[in-house]
């Protein structure tokens, strides 16, 4: 489900946060029109939107983890951890966690990689939020939901700022719902990016 | 800056406990997991004038507080952390600050006491090295209005980067900043969760100054003085909340 689908149209920050995020065309490879989030950063104004977005939607459902896919689900998850009372949950690459993990693979487009969360950080039926910056193939989310049931949570929504337009409407993944920010941008070759 | 351990509490070097219990599956390391409470050493929070700060830093071995508190949220931090030995190889004594983020009130008051110390002071940019930097860094830059920059391991940041080479034990490891995402002049902190020998936060000094940024401060949860990391940042301060021998 889009922002724009569930009370969010015409909300001036959705476009914002969509004007600062910079497409880098053939990234990391040919025909991928990679959607950057790092100019979003760059911008106060429109990062805090994000995070008030999504403050303002999960901070009445009583969560009480959010995880974060690693790297950039680092980046978005700790501010709304904060501001909702919940703690963050970093899932990450294999062999960074120390102490007792477990792990879910996952496939890539050639291969596989595996995705790691620490098992004393859930307790049985904990409300979970999962976010990342972005949900393409929903490879890494599927594993990220499985590690969270595994370990007894249960997962309420996962919530990325950029999503593939097929995650519109009642799409879910595994299941569980999906929240959305904005469509990726298009790559426009006339347009001067920093 | 200069840290100082606050006679009160003692530096204390973790010993294990004589019978430990490890798991053997490969799927889960089962390194015994040890919190220190009161026998971690931590920093004295010291409030500085900014004259006081600029003469401390220039000399590291005097100390010029205006005053010296020892704020009550750091202990809780400090108990928050926790020790795992021998990770990632044998030797090293791992600080693992999961659990910190797993305490909603001492990750509150972590970024609490970096915002305080950082929010009137003119900062436009905070740096955070990947990856544990990432998820203390954005909370502070919200917080004072300041852009988050993302300092990466290679080939990660997509566009045009600059890139910063500095050494490991055994051989090189490069980090890696956006081309345009800071301006010459624009004021910076540098976040990571722990310094160790320095290398990547001199590493991250270096390529900031490149571009012209003036770095006011290095900040990290937790310090290993033994390593000497401080020695590395040259003219910039450093400032962090725990000291850990």
């Amino acid at each position: 489900m889009f922002a724009v689908e569930n009370g969010l149209q015409g909300d001036p920050r959705l476009k914002a946060i969509s004007d600062a995020i910079r497409v880098i065309p053939h990234f990391p490879k040919t025909g991928i029109m990679f959607q950057d989030i790092t100019t979003l950063l760059l911008d106060p104004v429109a990062f805090k939107h994000v995070v008030d977005i999504f403050v303002d939607r999960y901070k009445h459902m009583n969560i009480s983890l959010v995880a974060g896919v690693e790297a950039r689900g680092f980046i978005f998850g700790p501010p709304i951890a904060l501001a909702i009372g919940a703690k963050f949950v970093p899932l990450r690459k294999p062999g960074k966690l120390p102490g007792r993990v477990i792990s879910e693979e996952y496939e890539l487009e050639y291969g596989s990689d595996r995705l790691e969360m620490s098992v004393e950080a859930v307790k049985s039926d904990e409300r979970a939020l999962i976010i990342d910056d972005l949900v393409a193939t929903g490879g890494t989310l599927s594993a990220s939901i499985n590690l969270l049931e595994r370990a007894g949570a249960e997962v309420v929504e996962c919530a990325c700022v950029v999503g593939l337009p097929k995650f519109k409407g009642q799409c879910k993944l595994k299941g569980k719902p999906l929240y959305v920010l904005v469509e990726p941008r298009e790559y426009d070759e006339l347009t001067l990016y920093n | 800056m200069q840290t100082i351990i606050s006679p009160l509490l003692v530096s204390h070097r973790l010993s294990l406990a004589p019978s430990v219990p490890r798991l053997l599956n490969n799927h889960h390391r089962a390194p015994p997991s040890i919190r220190l409470s009161s026998h971690r050493s931590t920093n004295s929070l010291r409030l500085f004038s900014s004259a006081a700060a600029a003469a401390a830093s220039a000399s590291r071995d005097s100390e010029m507080a205006t005053e010296d508190v020892q704020d009550p949220r750091i202990a809780k931090i400090a108990s928050s952390i926790r020790v795992i030995p021998d990770f990632p190889k044998p030797g090293i004594m791992f600080q693992d600050i999961t659990t910190l983020l797993l305490d909603t009130e001492a990750f509150k008051d972590t970024i609490a006491l970096f915002v305080e110390r950082y929010k009137d002071k003119d900062i436009s940019v905070v740096a955070g090295v990947e990856a544990r930097g990432f998820i203390f860094g954005p909370p502070i830059a919200l917080a004072i209005g300041a852009k988050f920059v993302p300092m990466r391991k290679p080939k990660k940041l997509p566009g045009k980067v600059i890139s910063e080479e500095y050494s490991l034990e055994y051989g090189t490891d490069k980090i890696e900043m956006h081309v345009g995402a800071v301006e010459p002049g624009e004021r910076a902190i540098i976040i990571d969760d722990l310094i160790a020998t320095g290398g990547t936060l001199a590493a991250a000094i270096r390529l900031l100054e490149r571009v012209g940024v003036k770095i006011v401060e290095c900040a990290c949860v937790i310090e290993l003085p033994e390593l000497k990391g401080k020695d590395k940042l040259g003219e910039t301060p450093l400032f962090v909340l725990v000291s850990s021998a």
